[in-house]
């Protein structure tokens, strides 16, 4: 401590934001130049499948439950082997979830019990109108590889007649 | 000599050429303003509106011309509605006594770089300058908001309190030119030759050298005047919510901001013509034209200064605004112009020029000394507090 400090201490407080212009930008210019998303970031949502095409939702609203925003809304109808959705009895019908109420909390990933609903990587959801706030369940599926994998499927009777949880591992990242 | 139509007609452009450029220079200020401020805090700013963001200006003005105007419903609608011109006219007018040049000779007549030399310039600068404060307290005053009005009465009281400071500031520049008209202001301070050794270099004679105590009280009282950081308690958004014009939107709001940041440029062209050399600089004799130029970059450089202090410097409290107005900086410029009086005075008694270059010795030890003094002051409170 000096007697000068009144002084001293506002030109060092000067030196410092002028040091800082020295410095690089942190921007991001976001339209050209985006960011990779981290592991565990909570995009737009995305509905799974099996690799053979089948959907993971097996319809049972445990998703819908467990929204808080009560943003998701599921229907759920009957397999059958000739128009086969998912494996199991049931799959869901109509699955919408409200992007305007939506608050990206996971819940419904915590409380899927097969997996099937994840949030993916995709932050840039806009759009104009209140409608196209609604995203159904073909804008939610993962798009598969090959027209052959779409659902329905046609299968051989009897192979997912069961219930079909998948095993469960702990989240990798 | 009045019937002459070309001497109208030479007048009517430099008007607009003055009027342009500080309307110009208010954009293209907010521009630069963010692009500087954005550089010290680590963004770009903006840089998306035509190369380098160049356009955004434009944009700007075309959102807020666009934008709602509303009118409080208990406001007192005409004062409301004079307020924001009442602000911005002084602004403008007030640019109109700087020199920005000599003279120079084109269409075989001499054009003056300069638009009005009135032999009271300074005081045409006082005046005005103190106008432009009664359109923020109108406006505050007739917002009919709490916020608002709270804005008007500190910009009024600040203005009281530093006005004084810059007047005694502009005094001390009176006393070194020995004249009241900027241009002469400006040529007193013309370069002078500087004997080290066998070599004589042209120093500058800029009154920033001879009294730089005196311009550092005018560069603070200033930055209190056109109420910017770190004085711009009128228009504290965290206390007042933008204080004085907070009721204001669309075209009208805009236009307070031209005032501000028009008197910016005003206030830093005032402050290179008292203190910086105006428009002097290498070679301006031969060619006059350097001038305006030479203007220019004090001016810019004046401003980064004052966007360099907003980046860095708080807000300061409002009671120490007061108690530094009064107590500080005006002692301090008393003391200022006492002693720039007397090293002239004792100049001309004793014809020794030591008694002149002596002044900014002096007045550098009495600077210290109300730094030290500002510290045992600091030191006391926190003594009396703990």
């Amino acid at each position: 401590m000096s007697a000068l400090d009144p002084v001293v201490e506002l030109v060092r407080g000067l030196w410092t934001t002028l040091k800082m212009m020295a410095e690089k930008p942190v921007t991001y210019q976001y339209p050209e130049q985006k960011r990779e998303v981290r592991p565990r970031f909570r995009g737009r949502h995305v509905l799974k499948r099996y690799e053979n095409g089948l959907e993971k939702c097996i319809g049972c609203s445990l998703c819908a439950a467990a929204c808080p925003a009560d943003a998701i809304f599921v229907e759920a109808a009957e397999n059958t082997d000739e128009r086969r959705f998912s494996p199991g009895e049931r799959y869901a019908s109509t699955y919408e979830i409200n992007m305007l109420r939506c608050i990206y909390c996971g819940y419904c990933e915590d409380a899927c019990p097969t997996e099937a609903i994840v949030l993916g990587d995709n932050y840039e959801l806009s759009f104009f109108d209140r409608r196209s706030a609604i995203y159904d369940k073909a804008m939610l599926l993962e798009p598969v590889p090959s027209p052959e994998m779409l659902t329905p499927q046609k299968v051989e009777p009897g192979k997912y007649d069961r219930r079909s949880v998948p095993e469960m591992k702990d989240p990798q990242d | 000599m009045l019937s002459d139509w070309t001497l109208w007609l030479e007048w009517f452009i430099k008007s607009l050429v003055v009027i342009f450029a500080l309307l110009g220079g208010f954009a293209y200020l907010t521009w630069y303003e963010r692009r500087a401020l954005a550089r010290i805090q680590s963004r770009i700013g903006p840089n998306r509106a035509g190369p380098f963001g160049l356009l955004q200006p434009i944009a700007d003005a075309v959102k807020l011309i666009f934008k709602e105007e509303l009118t409080p419903g208990k406001a007192d609608r005409i004062i409301f509605f004079w307020a924001p011109v009442v602000t911005l006219v002084p602004s403008i007018i007030i640019a109109a006594v700087i020199p920005w040049g000599t003279k120079f000779t084109a269409f075989g007549r001499e054009i003056t770089l300069y638009l009005a030399d009135i032999n009271v310039g300074v005081i045409y600068l006082m005046s005005i300058a103190s106008i432009a404060v009664y359109g923020i307290v109108l406006a505050g005053w007739s917002s009919n908001n709490k916020y608002a009005m709270l804005g008007g009465l500190r910009s009024s009281a600040q203005m009281i309190s530093y006005e004084l400071a810059l007047g005694l500031s502009f005094v001390t520049a009176i006393i070194l030119a020995n004249s009241m008209s900027l241009l002469d202001i400006v040529n007193v301070q013309r370069a002078v030759p500087l004997q080290i050794g066998n070599f004589t270099i042209p120093f500058p004679g800029w009154f920033v050298f001879v009294q730089p105590v005196g311009a550092v009280i005018f560069w603070i009282a200033t930055l209190a005047e056109v109420n910017r950081a770190p004085f711009d308690m009128p228009e504290a958004e965290q206390e007042l919510t933008a204080g004085y014009h907070s009721e204001y939107s669309g075209m009208k709001f805009a236009l307070f901001f031209m005032a501000e940041y028009q008197k910016m440029i005003v206030i830093c062209a005032i402050a290179a013509t008292l203190y910086f050399g105006g428009f002097l600089g290498p070679f301006v004799d031969k060619y006059p034209l350097l001038g305006p130029l030479y203007l220019l970059i004090k001016v810019v450089a004046l401003l980064f200064g004052m966007i360099w202090v907003r980046a860095t410097w708080p807000r300061i409290r409002y009671d120490r605004l007061m108690s530094f107005g009064w107590k500080v900086m005006l002692p301090l410029s008393l003391a200022i112009t006492f002693i720039t009086a007397m090293g002239i005075v004792l100049a001309d008694v004793f014809h020794n020029q030591l008694y002149y270059w002596a002044i900014p010795f002096v007045s550098v030890l009495i600077g210290l000394f109300t730094v030290v003094m500002i510290y045992r002051e600091l030191r006391r409170k926190a003594y009396e507090r703990a």
